[in-house]
C-alpha cells in the first residue's frame, strides 16, 4: 500500500487519518495536495494522525514540515498524533519532534487546539 | 563467487532504470540481503532506509530521471560487513557544500535530510566522483555488531 488519507471532523478540528507510506511519489505528493487544498479551504485547526503510517522517507518528512509551515503561516494549528515508533525515531534525530505538537492521545490532542 | 570491483563477494550486481520503481526494487534487494546476513529487522529497516535515500539521489539527483542513464547497484557481503554501492551518471555533488539539516535555521527547509539519514543509518559512508561522470556512494553495514 502507497498511501491512504481520510478526513473526519471533530468538532472544529479536522482530523486526517493517514495510513501507508509517505514516501517520494504517490505518497508524498497526495499529502502535500490534501494539506494545500485543507488550507485553501480555510481549515486552521488540522490533526493528523500517522497512527497507520508504516515507513516515511526523507520527502515524507518534507512534506510534514512544508504542511506544518503552510497552516502556520494562515494562522492555523498542524498537530500529530500517533507516531509510530520509527516515525518518531526519525523525527528525533532529524531534531524536529520538539518542532511539532506531538499527542498519543486523540482525546488530549483535540481538546489542546 | 563473483567479486565486486573492491575485491568483495557480490551478492547483487544489478543495473536499474532511472525511476522511483527502482528506489523501491534497491530498498527490497537490500533488505533481502540484510535479512540473509543476519541483521535484526530494525537495523536492516534502517539501512533500507539509507538505500532508499541513495537510491532517489541517484535518480532525481544524479541521473534526473534520464532513462538513458542506468544507476548500478551492487551489494557485497564479507563475514565482517555488508556494502552497498550506488553508482549514477549524473555531474555529482559536493558534500562540504551541503546544509546542515539540524541548523536551526534550515530545520524547516522542505529537503536537505536524505545524506543526514543516510549517515545515520550506517555505518560507513563515502562519495566518489567517477570520471568522465557519475558518482559512487558506498554505504556499510558491519555484521555482528
Amino acid at each position: 500500500m502507497s498511501i491512504k488519507l481520510s478526513t473526519r471532523q471533530v468538532g472544529d478540528v479536522t482530523v486526517v487519518d493517514v495510513a501507508g507510506r509517505i514516501t517520494l511519489g504517490e505518497g508524498s505528493s497526495t499529502m502535500r495536495d490534501t494539506l494545500r487544498d485543507m488550507v485553501a479551504k480555510g481549515q486552521k485547526k488540522i490533526l493528523l494522525n500517522l497512527g497507520e503510517v508504516s515507513y516515511i522517507d526523507s520527502s515524507g518528512i518534507g512534506e510534514l514540515v512544508s504542511g506544518f509551515t503552510t497552516v502556520t503561516n494562515q494562522g492555523g494549528q498542524l498537530k500529530l498524533l500517533g507516531l509510530t515508533k520509527r516515525v518518531k525515531d526519525l523525527l528525533q534525530i532529524t531534531k524536529l519532534y520538539t518542532v511539532f505538537d506531538v499527542h498519543d492521545d486523540e482525546a488530549h490532542a483535540i481538546r489542546s487546539f | 563467487m563473483n567479486r565486486d570491483m573492491h575485491g568483495d563477494p557480490t551478492v547483487v550486481d544489478t543495473f536499474l532504470e532511472s525511476t522511483l520503481e527502482s528506489v523501491d526494487r534497491a530498498e527490497e534487494l537490500v533488505l533481502d540481503a540484510a535479512k540473509k546476513a543476519g541483521i535484526n529487522e530494525d537495523d536492516a529497516l534502517s539501512l533500507g532506509m539509507a538505500v532508499r535515500e541513495c537510491a532517489v539521489n541517484a535518480v532525481v539527483h544524479g541521473n534526473r530521471y534520464n532513462l538513458n542513464k542506468k544507476v548500478h547497484l551492487t551489494i557485497a557481503r564479507d563475514p565482517e560487513k555488508l556494502t552497498i554501492r550506488i553508482v549514477d551518471q549524473g555531474e555529482g555533488f559536493d558534500l562540504q557544500n551541503l546544509p546542515d539539516p539540524l541548523a536551526e535555521e534550515n530545520l524547516l527547509r522542505h529537503s536537505g535530510r536524505g545524506i543526514f539519514i543516510i549517515r545515520a543509518f550506517t555505518d560507513d559512508f563515502s562519495v566518489r566522483r567517477l570520471e568522465p561522470a557519475g558518482t559512487e556512494v558506498t554505504m556499510v553495514k558491519n555484521l555482528g555488531s
